[in-house]
């Protein structure tokens, strides 16, 4: 199990100091995108997109040599059942998420539509940026199954099937959903799980209110497209001012039509916010995951106490806490001694038992909690690195949205001045 | 009268009147707007203001308008129109405007006056200087009657939009060689109240008006026949030139709408940026910057609507309304031509009492001629300031439009130049 694949040594704190992510020996793109029909599962045709995944030995290109990349082609589905396995096999890890799976948080203009050739782009960009966090990061870049979704064209996913992920994958999705109290959780856990909640609420009111604000801009550049039309011809009646209504006019059609790169450059910044809201379920999960080891953990502390205690009562004869079957034997009579000799013996073996299972457990919890910190740590940093980045970013896109407005404007006044 | 609360014309608050219905893009020459009044005088200009009455030739010479005229130069009168205040009575509530006129004309018998004066009295001095003059350009006066959709009639921006394009009227007037030197001017920048009222009550009676209107209807009944192609070719140009501006005026506000609506958008977003900053540690500081970056551009944003709603948005209104006042300068011109043409047909029929005819007919022509002129003077003139002030105006827009972005542009490169201080000050700190 867990426990098993530690032992293998891909603990995080090896390969940090090893310093052998995958990324630092291979080259790893998502090249091209591309429509593909056939038939699936149930004989119906359809149509999908797939993406060409390119890989390449790093000493082979520093060495000027530049060979071909090996390649092949995945779809979508395909990254979504190597991320399935991640998750249920490195339940310590936030594991990167992959792009949307359907085009949300749009405004008007955009298309929805998943065969839209720019949310594709976008999308190819999303899913090599998905390969690229699995590859440098310390543990996850190590797993086999990884490498080969990355060379291995042929049977990829009945490697996959065979480690047996699928039946972990359903218990732990139970577990995920169901509802139980732990009773000490640690308390950087509780506060992790708050902070992916307060940060998956702000992140989606602010794609909420982008996708506003850019439906607006696009509104008031466009309308000025209206400019000129008119000025173009207005143009046609005036003798002076002619020729600078004319030209001014080209302006405005210059200005109306710059929005669109505009916005899909913003559309990157978004693509950026929605990398980290989706983070934030793999956090959770995390922080969750913590508190089923924990609340078993419990669980077995529980149930050796309450054995202990039963125990206690056999051998002393009293009933100390009121039970059901201190109150049967109460009414229905004591039992013979042979009977009591052989419950205690099985109440020893229990309780051995018992005590072995929350070592079990303990040791468990430690590891997990141990690991699971460590990587909670990288994504904090690599967090905040990534979104300072992405608001620097923000900000430079800003700047040259003004300077392609300064320049038209100005363009548009010396045409004025020349009426 | 009693005099009411002073009026508030400094709102920032403009709401600009709901129009356009329709897609985004377009912007169809439909129906939507046409609420201004139209100017449906039919006076006609035989009834002459006595005091002008000069001969014909003599009026020629004047309305030889130089091209380089500059009015700063010569600037003798200077007219402003402020300190809108309500007023309620028991029958109705209106608006006063303060109209101070400072000048050194000698006509004036002091060189300073202070009146009150409500939209009534400006709609009578345009009236009148139409009467007196029914071929010159007189400049357009904001709507009498309340747009489409605004509830209150009383409205803070109304009033001071209002304010602004009634200061416009005057200092047209005041510019315009000729309707300035109009006696009607003259006392309705000086007169009192009561002197004002006694005022109008003068000039041609009740019947002799209605005689004039009577065959203004008849002259626009019979048409022109021979319109001389110039006054064809500047009909022309003023039909194209009024959808062009009523366009322009539709387009202006739109871009309006659109931007306050984006500003609606955008205020939201800083306080985001600030809220998530609560939850962060190493992010506290950029994000705290990027929304006051953003409110900041809120702001900028703000202005630039302002200035369109303030500056730009009347001047093409107030052309739109001008093209309106071109069309019937134009058709007071026929009327003189088609009475003058009618006049004429008469007399080859009749043989009795043509002594009299042919002198009224002569008077006619006369009359035409320097009607004439006077269009073609001032149309010149009136060309002249529209090519100017709307060059100005759009110049403005662009600079004004290049502000806004040059102003943005410094908020965004503080954010970036406060991050990489940031980042030199941090240093690598280690975060294990």
């Amino acid at each position: 199990e867990e426990t098993l694949l530690w032992l293998r040594g891909c603990g995080p704190r090896d390969m940090v100091e090893k310093g052998t992510t995958l990324l630092k020996r291979m080259e790893i793109s998502v090249a091209e995108a591309e429509k593909r029909t056939g038939k699936n599962a149930v004989s119906m045709q359809e149509t999908y997109t797939v993406y060409l995944i390119e890989t390449r030995a790093v000493d082979a290109a520093s060495e000027g040599a530049n060979p071909a990349p090996d390649s092949l082609w995945r779809r979508y589905s395909e990254f979504e059942l190597l991320r399935n396995y991640l998750l249920v096999t490195y339940p310590f890890v936030v594991v990167p998420p992959l792009p949307e799976k359907r085009a949300e948080f749009v405004w008007h203009k955009l298309s929805a539509d998943n065969m839209d050739p720019d949310f594709v782009e976008r999308r190819r960009v999303g899913l090599e940026n998905f390969l690229l966090r699995v590859a440098s990061h310390p543990v996850l870049s190590n797993d086999n199954i990884f490498y080969s979704f990355l060379t291995q064209e042929q049977s990829w996913k009945e490697v996959v099937f065979e480690t047996g992920f699928q039946a972990k994958a359903d218990s732990r999705l139970k577990a995920l959903n169901a509802t139980f109290r732990v009773k000490n959780p640690d308390k950087r856990f509780a506060e992790m799980k708050h902070y992916g909640d307060e940060l998956q609420s702000v992140i989606s009111q602010l794609l909420r209110v982008r996708a506003r604000v850019a439906d607006r801009l696009y509104g008031v550049y466009k309308v000025h497209g209206n400019y000129g039309r008119v000025f173009s011809e207005w143009s046609a009646i005036e003798k002076e001012m002619g020729d600078g209504l004319q030209s001014a006019g080209h302006h405005m059609d210059a200005y109306a039509a710059s929005v669109d790169d505009i916005l899909e450059e913003e559309e990157h910044y978004a693509d950026q916010l929605k990398e980290y809201l989706f983070y934030t379920e793999a956090l959770r999960a995390v922080c969750r995951k913590h508190e089923l080891c924990q609340f078993e953990l419990e669980m077995a502390a529980q149930d050796l106490t309450s054995k202990k205690q039963q125990r206690e009562e056999l051998a002393t004869g009293t009933v100390r806490t009121f039970s059901l079957k201190g109150m049967t034997s109460k009414l229905f009579g004591q039992e013979t001694p042979e009977q009591r000799e052989a419950k205690l013996k099985t109440l020893e073996t229990q309780i051995e038992d018992g005590e072995e299972m929350v070592k079990e457990k303990n040791a468990e919890c430690e590891e997990f909690v141990k690991n699971a910190w460590v990587d909670i740590e990288r994504f904090k940093e690599q967090k905040d690195r990534d979104l300072k980045e992405a608001l620097i970013s923000y900000a430079i896109m800003q700047i040259s949205m003004c300077k392609k407005g300064i320049q038209v404007w100005s363009n548009a006044k010396e045409c004025f001045s020349k009426m | 009268m009693m005099s009411g609360t002073v009026v508030d014309s400094s709102s920032p608050t403009a709401a600009a009147p709901d129009d356009i219905s329709g897609s985004v893009l377009e912007l169809d020459e439909d129906e939507d707007l046409e609420v201004f009044s139209k100017d449906t005088n039919f006076m006609d200009g035989s009834s002459l203001n006595t005091s002008m009455q000069t001969s014909p030739g003599s009026m020629v010479n004047q309305y030889k308008f130089e091209e380089e005229e500059e009015q700063s130069d010569t600037k003798d009168i200077f007219v402003t129109v402020d300190n809108p205040e309500s007023h309620v009575t028991a029958i109705e509530t209106f608006i006063t405007y303060r109209v101070l006129t400072k000048t050194t004309r000698s006509e004036f018998d002091s060189s300073e006056y202070e009146v009150r004066r409500r939209y009534q009295d400006f709609f009578w001095l345009k009236c009148k200087l139409e009467e007196a003059h029914p071929t010159l350009i007189v400049p357009p006066l904001p709507e009498k009657f309340v747009m489409k959709g605004m509830v209150e009639r009383f409205n803070n921006d109304f009033i001071e939009t209002r304010k602004k394009a009634l200061h416009k009227f005057l200092n047209r007037i005041a510019d315009h060689p000729i309707l300035s030197c109009s006696e009607d001017f003259k006392v309705f920048l000086t007169a009192q109240a009561w002197e004002l009222a006694s005022h109008k009550k003068q000039g041609p009676g009740f019947l002799s008006r209605m005689g004039d209107t009577v065959r203004a209807v008849a002259a626009t009944v019979r048409g022109v026949r021979n319109r001389p192609e110039e006054f064809n070719a500047i009909q022309d140009y003023v039909e194209a030139f009024s959808q062009k501006m009523t366009s322009m005026d539709k387009i202006t506000q739109r871009i309006i709408k659109e931007q306050k609506e984006y500003l609606e958008e955008m205020k939201e977003c800083g306080p985001i940026y600030t809220l998530w900053s609560g939850s962060e540690e190493e992010l506290v500081e950029p994000l705290k910057m990027m929304a006051s970056c953003l409110d900041r551009c809120c702001r900028d944003s703000e202005e630039h609507t302002q200035y369109l709603s303030s500056n730009l948005l009347p001047i093409l209104h107030e052309y739109v309304l001008s093209t309106e006042t071109l069309k019937a300068v134009l058709r007071r011109r026929d009327n003189i031509q088609a009475e003058f043409e009618a006049k004429n047909e008469a007399l080859a029929t009749k043989k009795t009492d043509s002594e009299a005819l042919k002198e009224e007919i002569d008077k006619l022509e006369d009359k035409l001629e320097w009607a004439n002129n006077t269009l073609k003077g001032d149309w010149s003139r009136w060309q002249k300031s529209m090519r100017s002030d709307l060059k100005a105006a759009f110049t403005y827009t662009a600079e004004k439009n290049m502000e806004y972005y040059e102003k943005c542009l410094a908020v965004w490169e503080s954010f970036l130049l406060s991050q990489r201080t940031e980042a030199s000050e941090g240093g690598d700190r280690d975060e294990s």
